[in-house]
């Protein structure tokens, strides 16, 4: 017996923010201009240290003005989607759960555009109504999936696919009749692209980055018991009503953070959780914290490529996640049907 | 030692210990329930009154056809569900009255496994069953891996302490649920029709197995069961459930009549009296 320990979690975690720290650094220094790995570490450091003087001003520029924000983004979305992934996984207890596939991501982004249309200029309202959006899709879908008052895994998935188009198409109608208004590419809402700044300070959201996954780890002993079935959590004494409130909320909250800043990036909350699972356990106190990171590390990684596979021309980096993530699902899909 | 031998034997070694009868487990007091379609139509199934009483280290077993209730019973008796009337008391509190983890320190509850939506592999499993002794957010501590192993050697399922879950067979999973709920350290255990998917060799083991850990761990067990040769031959109360009603309650020489249980079961039986002293039931010719 080899139960989970504080240490060993710790551990991984350590581990993942290593290969993290690599995957900045490899991105930092591919681009258009192209910089040395040595003049990366050189630049952070004295941008650390607050020696703005001592940096050239075209590093300063490409670092700190153009890559690094672009990345901490990327860092900020892909944590929260795969987060929230593995919420939905345990929350609907459908493996093949993920912000994308359920329309979640689309919901936030009807209510983001909406947003958009009715009052461009209001600062977090689009974060606000993005969540809005994902948390109504979702009650929209789980109702949907009931038949004969359980949840069926198959009639749940069906609804998220119809939703996820359906809502596609009303984001598309917006923005074909509001063309001329200041929407951000169809492109972006519906494929997903880190190319834009967000308006507010990346400090506030990361701290609702943290709220996020933060509640959701504090249900982690709960999500595995859920796991094994609703019902045997309840007679272990899970309150699994407060649980499933609890992931409902952190999980849609972190699909609206992620899509109202870089629109639907699809699979990363189906593909992190997954890969996770098999380099470290189904376990979601370990699960909860490297799908976060595992997360971050992906969008780096295929914003990374979304900029220079077709360079100059750069792709939406929900094209790189899908290529990747879509063979994903039909294999996890095959290999339930089996 | 004959089952009826060591339950009268651990007994009598409780009363000399404590110099006093042992107090009660169950208390069941004029419980019932009803079900119906919505809140406002007339019920279409009713349960109940139910009264019994069960001491620790007593197995009872409760008998009775389909749809006779013997279910809603259970969920009654594990707190799932509120009586509409009467009480149903564990160790002197009123179960509706316990909150989810307390109510999952005292009783547990075996039911037919659903199926586990990621493999765990046995130990995980078991490990689980520590989860109402501690914090909501936890980790297993060492003591609880003890409880856990100890719970399973209890159950003769140490060997399948690294096996995936969906790699048991139906008598080797039955043990190992048996091993989570036994890792609770509930005072009582109450158990859904385990027998149900095991062959006669498997149900006996179970059957046997329960009869211990009542014996030998101061549970006291109940069993919903269709089983009633074993019912007979390991329990040491009867309760006999038909279209929702109790119908008696008491040790199996004083249920097993050849008309009431002819009558519950709808099926022609003989009732004989083992040496022993337990009754054993034939089903007569029906061709």
């Amino acid at each position: 017996m080899h139960p989970l320990t504080p240490r060993r979690v710790f551990g991984i975690c350590l581990l993942l923010c290593a290969v993290l720290f690599a995957a900045v650094v490899i991105s930092l220094r591919m681009g258009a201009y192209p910089i040395s790995v040595r003049d990366i570490v050189t630049t952070l450091v004295n941008g650390a240290l607050g020696r703005r003087d001592q940096i050239p001003s075209e590093f300063w520029l490409v670092v700190f003005g153009l890559r690094l924000p672009r990345i901490a983004l990327g860092i900020l979305v892909g944590a929260s989607l795969s987060t929230a992934g593995a919420g939905f996984q345990a929350l609907l207890r459908n493996p093949l759960a993920d912000p994308y596939v359920l329309g979640v991501s689309s919901g936030a982004a009807l209510g983001a555009i909406l947003s958009l249309i009715v009052a461009p200029l209001a600062p977090g309202l689009i974060q606000i109504a993005a969540f809005a959006g994902a948390a109504a899709t979702i009650a929209g879908v789980y109702f949907l999936g009931r038949r004969g008052g359980h949840l069926d895994s198959g009639t749940l998935l069906l609804a998220g696919i119809i939703s996820a188009s359906f809502l596609s198409a009303v984001i598309m109608f917006l923005m074909t009749s509001l063309s001329g208004r200041d929407l951000r590419g169809m492109a972006f809402w519906l494929m997903g692209d880190l190319s834009s700044a967000p308006a507010l300070d990346l400090r506030w959201l990361y701290l609702l980055l943290i709220i996020g996954v933060g509640s959701i780890y504090t249900t982690a002993s709960d999500l595995n018991l859920i796991l094994t079935g609703e019902q045997e959590a309840r007679h272990l004494g899970v309150n699994v009503s407060r649980v499933k409130i609890v992931v409902y909320v952190a999980a849609s909250l972190l699909t609206g953070l992620a899509v109202s800043l870089s629109g639907a990036i699809g699979y990363v909350g189906l593909l992190t959780p997954h890969v996770m699972r098999m380099l470290f356990g189904n376990d979601y106190r370990v699960l909860i914290p490297t799908s976060a990171l595992g997360g971050a590390i992906i969008i780096v990684l295929a914003d990374l490529l979304a900029r220079t596979v077709v360079a100059p021309t750069e792709l939406p980096v929900g094209a790189m996640t899908a290529i990747a993530g879509a063979p994903v699902f039909i294999y996890l899909m095959r290999r339930r049907v089996r | 030692m004959s089952a009826t031998a060591g339950y009268q034997a651990a007994f009598a070694r409780e009363n000399a210990a404590t110099g006093r009868t042992p107090r009660l487990r169950l208390r069941v007091e004029q419980a019932s329930f009803a079900y119906s379609a919505t809140d406002r139509s007339a019920p279409t199934f009713t349960l109940g009154p139910v009264s019994f009483e069960a001491q620790p280290h007593e197995l009872v077993a409760i008998l009775g056809p389909n749809a006779s209730g013997k279910s809603t019973l259970l969920r009654l008796l594990a707190g799932l569900t509120k009586p509409l009337a009467g009480r149903i008391e564990v160790d002197g509190v009123e179960v509706s009255s316990l909150d989810l983890r307390t109510r999952a320190q005292k009783i547990a509850l075996v039911q037919q496994e659903s199926e586990l939506l990621f493999p765990l592999r046995v130990w995980e499993y078991v490990l689980q069953g520590r989860y109402p002794h501690g914090r909501r957010l936890r980790f297993e501590s060492e003591a609880d891996c003890l409880l856990a192993g100890n719970a399973l050697a209890q159950v003769g399922a140490e060997p399948l302490r690294d096996r995936w879950m969906d790699q048991l067979s139906g008598g080797e999973k039955q043990r190992v649920i048996l091993a989570r709920a036994l890792s609770q350290q509930p005072s009582l255990l109450l158990l859904d029709e385990p027998t149900q998917h095991l062959d006669i060799g498997g149900k006996v083991e179970l059957l046997r197995r329960l009869r211990r850990l009542a014996d030998e761990n101061r549970h006291t067990v109940l069993v919903v069961t269709h089983e009633l040769d074993l019912a007979a031959e390991f329990s040491d109360r009867i309760v006999l459930m038909h279209e929702g009603k109790c119908l008696r309650v008491g040790t199996p020489e004083q249920v097993y009549e050849r008309e009431l249980l002819e009558g519950v079961f709808d099926a022609p039986l003989e009732i004989e009296m083992k040496p022993g002293g337990r009754p054993h039931v034939i089903l007569r010719g029906v061709r």
